[in-house]
């Protein structure tokens, strides 16, 4: 029997608009943060997961925080990377390579866009992206072209999507670390956002903020020492599909059908079983095709699920309980979010946004262009 | 839509994979791959079979002929050349042969646009050596 793996501590750095911070500083903010919530000391840590936009991105994270891991992952398949790191890390502890697992985040884009280190530019038309940079198809319009298939298929409506907005956004109102706190979003003002790519609207949009943050995994064994109840890896997958929109044959089904069947087999159990989900939503449709992936509905019933209000605060699907990307954060790669959440979930440490009785919660970060899913699937 | 001359950053950069397309595109052709071995086409184009990964891949000529598969109308981009052209539409378009490839739908307005419209292939001269394949509406018969 393989060693079970748990969660054993989390934390966020300072969120939302950070302009006094470095990205490496929120990394150092969030990895201390989260040592202090387990328990551990720093040299505990002998494995470093993490990812980011900048070169041989691991070395800079060790370097800066003055760590020298004997194992070390740097997969960079978007924001999902984190859910991919969760299966790597639990591979890892298992074999022995390493004894704590360090995930860690950190990312400054609000503040870049405004200090206009970050700009819009057209990406390189080298190689493969040579025959889709000429026709300008946006961050935003390939999403777009995924929400305009599933309309087409199953007669999803601007309001449904509308609805995933404002149901983050209701979460979001119980989160005082949420981005959108005290902003209130309803679906007539979602409907009469500006369209950005049709037919996504600015509220179908995710947030940009800066943000980092820390997710630390051990062995049952070792968690039993630790200050926090551990939280456990019941089951992981990962899949990819596309980086390029033309390739994504199965378009708009998203790969998380695979991951989620692996990580839901693995921990023997089945949607029914799941009380929260974290679904990673930099863009209301992202939601709508998860939930559809990942069996929660039929294919085509998730713009009904959501106007029908399941996923907001009552719901009988409670997702993305902090607010999201739509609403509460999102420097860029979100996906280590979705496993602080739901680890602060089954601690019932959420305050008025606690979930009764959370015992099961369900993460699957998507990255890329709808490229990448990771599930993790985790409980008491 | 137009494009400005001097912006030319989103132009492809041509390598000796891509060579023959872009070739075949200033003379008013569309290639697509297909695979000797497998039998399969793919677009867009690899020296090697992404299939079977066979090394038995020939060119072969598009009929330029499809549908479209989905669209967005891009109404917001800061990048230049882009930034001037909002709203254009960005198709995937699903040719004949069963390949799908990205461009811009040419020739047709934001409210006209829909899935599984019948479109074929227009070529759009940008430079000497540049010639953009691009879409327009069809008659469907």
């Amino acid at each position: 029997m393989r060693d079970r793996i748990c969660i054993v501590g989390v934390a966020e750095s300072d969120c939302g608009s950070v302009p006094d911070q470095s990205a490496l500083q929120l990394h150092h903010q969030a990895a201390k943060a989260a040592c202090e919530d387990a328990g551990l000391e720093k040299r505990a840590i002998d494995g470093l997961f993490s990812c980011g936009s900048d070169g041989m991105h691991p070395l800079q994270v060790a370097e800066y925080l003055g760590l020298r891991p004997t194992y070390i992952d740097g997969t960079q398949v978007g924001g999902s990377s984190w859910e991919f790191f969760v299966e790597h890390a639990t591979a890892a502890l298992q074999a022995g390579l390493c004894t704590v697992a360090l995930l860690v985040y950190g990312s400054t884009a609000r503040s870049d866009w405004q200090r206009r280190l970050r700009v819009a530019e057209t990406p390189p038309a080298r190689g493969p992206a040579q025959f889709e940079a000429p026709y300008g198809l946006t961050l935003v319009g390939k999403y777009a072209l995924a929400a305009r298939r599933h309309m087409h298929e199953y007669g999803t409506t601007h309001r449904q999507l509308a609805a995933v907005a404002v149901s983050a956004n209701r979460w979001a109102q119980l989160n005082p670390r949420a981005f959108n706190y005290g902003k209130p979003l309803s679906i007539d003002e979602a409907l009469k956002s500006r369209m950005i790519a049709d037919p996504l609207h600015q509220s179908d949009c995710g947030l940009r903020t800066d943000g980092g943050g820390a997710v630390i995994l051990a062995t049952a064994e070792r968690a039993r020492d630790l200050r926090r109840k551990p939280i456990r890896v019941l089951g992981t997958g990962e899949a990819v599909s596309h980086v390029h929109l033309s390739q994504w044959h199965e378009m708009p089904s998203l790969v998380a059908a695979e991951s989620g069947s692996r990580a839901l087999e693995q921990a023997g159990l089945t949607v029914r079983d799941v009380d929260v989900l974290q679904i990673y939503d930099a863009l209301t449709i992202m939601v709508l095709l998860t939930l559809e992936a990942l069996g929660f509905c039929e294919p085509g019933e998730s713009g009904p699920l959501a106007e029908s209000g399941a996923l907001a605060p009552g719901g009988r699907l409670p997702t993305n309980t902090d607010g999201g990307g739509l609403a509460a954060n999102h420097p860029g790669m979100r996906g280590l979010f979705l496993l602080i959440e739901a680890t602060r979930q089954l601690r019932g440490e959420c305050g008025a946004r606690q979930v009764p009785n959370a015992r099961v919660a369900l993460c699957n970060g998507t990255g890329g262009y709808l490229s990448s899913c990771g599930t993790v699937v985790l409980g008491e | 839509m137009n494009r400005p001359d001097v912006l030319t950053a989103h132009l492809p950069v041509i390598d000796a994979e891509s060579e023959p397309f872009w070739a075949a595109a200033r003379e008013r052709k569309f290639l697509i791959r297909h695979c000797e071995a497998c039998g399969r086409d793919h677009f867009y184009p690899r020296r090697y079979c992404p299939h079977c990964w066979s090394e038995r891949c020939v060119w072969r000529p598009a009929c330029g002929r499809g549908r479209i598969y989905s669209y967005t109308v891009i109404r917001h981009n800061e990048a230049p050349p882009f930034r001037d052209m909002v709203p254009y539409i960005v198709a995937l378009v699903e040719l004949d042969e069963g390949v799908r490839v990205i461009a811009n739908l040419e020739e047709c307005t934001p409210d006209v646009v829909h899935v599984g419209m019948a479109v074929e292939v227009i070529y759009q001269r940008i430079t000497d050596e540049i010639t953009l394949p691009q879409f327009r509406p069809r008659s469907p018969f």
